[in-house]
């Protein structure tokens, strides 16, 4: 039996994009698309899977579109440019095997347009190209539905009234915008990833939609190296998926994770990945990501992992791309390759720096490296002080649990 | 497509600054001016006199209330405009990029409202 909800899903992101492009506007082509689909649900059970299912429900689409116009003239004042749809409507085919390629860039571009809000270009990014609803996305965020819906019309009538492209830019710009694009992604894979609390099956999805995109992406833009870094450090994530999170719903971290449930495909891939962005000469955010992933990801046991190397590219990575949160990670590869007391002593830096004095991870690191050192009580003080500013259950926990054994033992 | 770029900044850097420093800068508006010109995007543009010169005005039930300043007090105050016309937002953003304060202060670009065609 043939599952067309795959076909759908996969034809989605370029079906839509050249419907965007040929009828000059966002909701009309998602409305268009579901009647499509409505169609070809009837239709293809019966004559079989077109040879180009995505040829066929842009062409299906488009004719619902005319069809519509024909019939309802409050339709036609909605659409505004009457005439830019029935010259566009009679343009050429969709390409065989290749459709418009250069569509879904465009959307790609244009849901991630730095002009719109960063939650705006990843509701509209999820809801255009992967096609989730409204009520998904709102739970995947953690915003009320009406909410998200706002969000969405607004961006949309952002695009519309202050003119967005719908366009890629040019060579000069295109490092820029896809800097911002991979942003995006990455918050929705993250968004996924990260948080373990809301519905379990709407943030795999974003893992997996996240890693679809970049995937396609990558296809669209071969020569940049920063989509494979990207994609590389999605799947050595999310390899782990499955082995992070205890039965309990509890963190389980790194090295106590039973590494027989990583996913061997995807770290083959990653790590594949992460070589070529590395050997296409980038030394960029992701790349390097990507690199430190794949030395964590290919040791049988943890106490293999070539923690100096790690520590080594998190110099590189924090050179280029300084930040307090790069800092503190390197400071835990360098408590890992040298031992802890020079991790704690680049630690007490950082706090007397500031900038991370709220941040969990740091008092929690700083906590793991004294409980290391056996400093039980200054220890029992820093897991205390890292349990006042988590906002994560899994992660508070896992810590909660810390605390029990150091105070107790 | 028509826009409006909106320059802000704070008055009192522009009242701090040197009359050489101040020379430069001007020389660059007019450079940039040139350019948008040259270029076909220039409509219009106008440098405006400081804040300490506005009036607000209001109506309210028939009476006309003046009040002296501006009408919101803010960090930077909006100074000048452009108005430009320009293919789609990219184009106006990379515009607005160019003129000078933008180094220092802010560009508020904002799309003018199209007239609806007579019927």
């Amino acid at each position: 039996m043939i599952d067309f909800g795959d076909i759908f899903r996969e034809q989605r992101p370029r079906a839509v994009a050249t419907l965007i492009r040929l009828l000059g506007d966002f909701d009309l082509a998602e409305d268009m698309l579901q009647e499509a689909v409505t169609v070809a649900l009837v239709q293809w059970p019966r004559d079989g899977v077109p040879s180009n299912p995505g040829a066929w429900l842009v062409s299906t689409a488009r004719h619902k579109a005319l069809d519509h116009l024909r019939r309802d003239k409050t339709f036609e004042r909605k659409m505004g440019e009457l005439e830019h749809l029935s010259t566009t409507i009679v343009t050429p085919n969709v390409d065989k095997d290749h459709g418009f390629p250069d569509d879904l860039l465009r959307l790609i571009f244009t849901c991630c347009h730095p002009a719109l809000a960063l939650e705006a270009q990843t509701a509209l990014t999820l809801k255009t190209i992967c096609g989730l609803t409204v009520d998904e996305i709102a739970r995947a965020f953690l915003v009320r539905p009406t909410t998200m819906a706002q969000r969405l019309v607004r961006a949309k009538k952002k695009i519309r009234s202050a003119r967005i492209p719908y366009a890629v830019p040019d060579a000069e710009r295109l490092g820029d915008r896809l800097a911002g694009v991979l942003r995006v992604l990455y918050l929705v894979f993250n968004e996924g990833y990260a948080a373990t609390s809301g519905d379990k099956l709407v943030r795999d999805e974003l893992c997996i939609e996240a890693i679809r995109l970049t995937r396609l992406l990558r296809n669209l833009l071969v020569a940049e190296s920063e989509i494979a870094g990207l994609l590389a450090l999605m799947l050595l994530q999310d390899s782990r998926r499955s082995a992070r999170v205890g039965v309990a719903g509890d963190l389980v971290l790194l090295e106590d994770q039973d590494r027989s449930l990583w996913n061997t495909r995807s770290i083959n891939e990653g790590v594949a990945l992460a070589e070529d962005a590395l050997r296409a000469g980038g030394g960029g955010f992701y790349a390097l990501q990507a690199a430190i992933a794949s030395l964590h990801a290919q040791p049988a046991r943890a106490e293999e992992t070539d923690w100096a190397q790690i520590a080594a590219l998190y110099d590189l990575l924090f050179r280029s791309f300084p930040s307090p949160v790069v800092a503190l990670n390197r400071a835990v590869a360098v408590a890992m390759a040298t031992g802890p007391e020079a991790g704690l002593f680049l630690i007490a830096e950082l706090e007397s720096a500031g900038e991370l004095s709220g941040y969990y991870l740091l008092h929690s690191a700083k906590a793991d490296l004294l409980r290391r050192l056996g400093r039980k009580r200054e220890a029992a003080k820093a897991y205390a002080r890292a349990l006042e500013l988590v906002d994560q259950d899994a992660e508070r926990q896992f810590l909660e649990r810390r605390l029990r054994e150091v105070r107790s033992s | 497509m028509k826009y409006l770029l909106m320059i802000y900044d704070e008055e009192s850097r522009w009242a701090s600054m040197s009359e050489a420093e101040q020379g430069e800068i001007f020389g660059e508006y007019m450079a940039f001016g040139q350019g948008i010109k040259d270029s076909g995007n220039y409509v219009g543009g106008e440098a405006l006199e400081p804040t300490a010169s506005a009036t607000t005005v209001q109506v309210r039930d028939g009476k006309t209330l003046t009040t002296d300043g501006p009408f919101a007090e803010t960090r930077e105050q909006l100074g000048g405009y452009y108005m430009i016309e320009a293919e789609n937002l990219d184009q106006a953003i990379e515009i607005a990029a160019r003129i000078p304060t933008a180094r220092e202060g802010s560009i508020e670009v904002r799309p003018i409202l199209p007239t609806p065609a007579p019927e």
